[in-house]
């Protein structure tokens, strides 16, 4: 909000008056200084302002900083190269090439497929889980749910959002992967299931959320339309309210898939840790951020075991960057589009 | 009774919605009564008063609760006038259109959606490595004292990381202050700023409030962010400086969950822990929710 033009009449140049402009009274000293006060109070909140695109900057300069070896520095360049990390290596002369992430053997392996694949599956098993059970919640509760009752689900949810992750991990990890164990048998207690599952309550709050204001931005004459031409509330929650909202629904899950991706402490209590190449979800994984976390303590800094960690933090903050960014960008539209509508 | 196909389908998919939403209802209540009934039992005042003993199966979490505490009070220092400020600069400064205001606001999103994990990684490049080592070259002789993992350090990052959360909460305190008060104070002779420090501030107060109260929460919960940049398993003293290391709620249930050798003998802590972080966290959040929903009813 510009408020300048609403300012105090004494004008603010000490100098000698121009024109009209000129003042009514000379300008007493106390008031000079509570102009510049004023000034400089101005200044100093613009400039710690401008500290949150600092951090952005810095966090992407300093996390990359680190992970620059990987590419120019000759020394870390013989134990691993961007290339080594993407493509099957020969481990041992004549072996048959492999995918393998193993940074603390004879041979560091530095492999990335075993990590993409494992992130990808569990965030995967946590979108199975979280979003028909978000958003069929986000339908009940702007479509079905008597006022009473969402006034109690919504702060409800919200508030399993304030369940630190570390929580959700512990459980997992204690009660969860013994009750999966004992319903289906798994052969490895802590598995990408137990962990997917735990993932999905992390991310059941914001797929809800951003869903929910979705579907109560669909205009009301919408429903009012499909009703008066005889449908059923189902059919007009399905039919109409639902496709109406779906890029919010949309950006609800490329946010929730965002969120799932780079959650940590999670996966790493309840996923089991294996770095294997499998596409079984049964099996034990180990995901991006849960090898940071695993590993970053027993590092040499400014070692290739470190840059390559550091690289992995960088694509992590890049893929989540991305995804947040398409996200948002539908929820604007979506806003826009319905709001639009209304008028 | 017959039923109309309408009532059946309504009944039907009325049905479904309501079921995925009691589920969800279902797990925080299976949680929280899980938490509670093997928790509850645990706490007792020598379980927050005193510090683990015999490899952590017997005593109590005050190192952890002291920690959590230090270490909330420096990432609030941190976080609340920053993130006052910034909210201040982009509802009473900025002009809302214009480029300056739409990347501070780009950006505050941007830190929203980092994960924590990384912002772990950026305390350890940038405040451990480049501050804190260039602190000890310059006043240390290259010693080091601030260039390893420390209180303050893990504080400043959580700062970082709980910033979105103090700028959003304080730009709707500030929408809720009727323009016309600032008006009448600039109208009076006040200057921009009297008038922010005088009108406007003490108004959104309750507000900016609960946005420190939602910062505490999620920094009191978050875990990952710290794990190198300061937590330890188990220390002898309490932190007293600033590049001491430090206990943490979170972490303390994750290396019990984790590392113990004897997970039976461990699980009573682990969830006497696991309840104060939840009671702490969850607490917090509903006080702030409350604030904020009476807030809002003012408002209306």
């Amino acid at each position: 909000m510009d408020h300048s033009g609403l300012g105090p009449p004494t004008p603010s140049q000490p100098g000698p008056p121009v024109g009209l402009a000129a003042p009514l009274r000379p300008v007493s000293r106390a008031t000079a200084g509570r102009k510049r006060v004023d000034a400089i109070a101005k200044w100093v909140i613009a400039a710690v302002a401008f500290s949150a695109i600092a951090a952005v900057v810095l966090i992407f300069a300093f996390v990359v900083r680190e992970a620059l070896p990987l590419f120019f520095s000759p020394e870390v360049r013989e134990e691993v190269t961007p290339e080594s990390m993407l493509f099957a290596q020969a481990w041992k002369e004549g072996s048959v090439p492999s995918y393998s992430w193993q940074p603390v053997s004879v041979v560091p392996k530095y492999s990335l497929a075993p990590l993409l694949v494992g992130t990808f599956k569990v965030t995967l098993i946590a979108l199975l889980f979280a979003v028909p059970l978000a958003v069929l919640a986000a339908v009940y509760s702007a479509e079905f749910a008597p006022r009473k009752v969402r006034e109690v689900l919504k702060p409800a949810i919200e508030l399993l959002a304030g369940v630190p992750s570390v929580v959700l991990g512990f459980f997992a990890l204690i009660v969860l992967a013994t009750f999966l164990q004992n319903v289906f048998g798994f052969t490895y207690r802590l598995n990408g299931v137990v962990a997917g599952m735990a993932l999905g309550l992390a991310i059941i709050p914001v797929v809800y959320t951003v869903s929910e204001d979705a579907l109560v931005a669909v205009p009301r004459s919408y429903r009012e339309a499909a009703l008066a031409l005889g449908a059923s509330r189902a059919r007009t929650a399905w039919s109409v309210v639902l496709p109406a909202a779906s890029p919010g629904i949309f950006a609800a899950i490329v946010l929730g898939f965002g969120r799932a991706m780079g959650e940590t402490m999670i996966v790493l209590m309840a996923s089991g840790n294996a770095a294997v190449l499998s596409w079984n979800l049964t099996s034990s994984v180990r995901t991006i951020p849960a090898t940071i976390a695993a590993e970053m303590g027993e590092v040499v800094v400014g070692g290739a075991h470190w840059s390559v960690l550091f690289f992995l933090g960088a694509l992590l903050f890049a893929v989540t960057l991305t995804f947040n960014t398409v996200g948002s960008w539908y929820v604007a539209r979506v806003r826009r589009k319905l709001g639009g509508m209304t008028e | 009774m017959k039923l109309h196909p309408h009532q059946r389908a309504n009944l039907l998919f009325g049905g479904l919605t309501g079921g995925a939403a009691l589920s969800i209802l279902v797990v925080l209540g299976l949680i929280a009564w899980d938490v509670l009934s093997n928790g509850l039992p645990q706490l007792s005042w020598e379980f927050i008063s005193k510090a683990p003993r015999d490899g952590m199966t017997a005593g109590g979490i005050f190192p952890a609760i002291f920690g959590t505490v230090a270490l909330v009070m420096i990432m609030t220092l941190a976080v609340v006038p920053v993130g006052v400020l910034t909210a201040i600069y982009l509802h009473e400064y900025a002009r809302q259109d214009g480029l300056p205001a739409r990347l501070v606001r780009g950006a505050v999103y941007n830190l929203a959606g980092v994960p924590s994990i990384v912002f772990g990684l950026f305390g350890l490049g940038f405040f451990i490595q480049f501050v804190g080592g260039g602190i000890d070259r310059i006043f240390y002789g290259g010693d080091v004292v601030y260039g390893q993992p420390a209180i303050i350090w893990a504080s400043l990052t959580l700062a970082i990381l709980t910033l979105p959360v103090v700028i959003v909460a304080t730009e709707e305190a500030l929408r809720t202050v009727p323009r016309e008060h600032r008006e009448a104070a600039l109208a009076l002779g006040c200057t921009r700023f009297e008038a922010l420090l005088r009108v406007t501030l003490p108004q959104a107060l309750p507000g900016i409030m609960t946005g420190a109260i939602l910062a505490v929460a999620r920094g009191a919960g978050e875990t990952a962010p710290i794990l190198f940049t300061g937590a330890a398993y188990f220390l002898p003293h309490l932190p007293t400086r600033p590049h001491d290391q430090f206990m943490n709620l979170g972490y303390h249930v994750y290396v019990l969950a984790t590392q113990s050798p004897d997970i039976e003998a461990t699980k009573p802590i682990l969830y006497g822990t696991v309840l104060v972080l939840m009671l702490v966290t969850v607490m917090l959040n509903v006080v702030a929710m409350t604030v904020r929903s009476r807030l809002r009813a003012d408002r209306a």
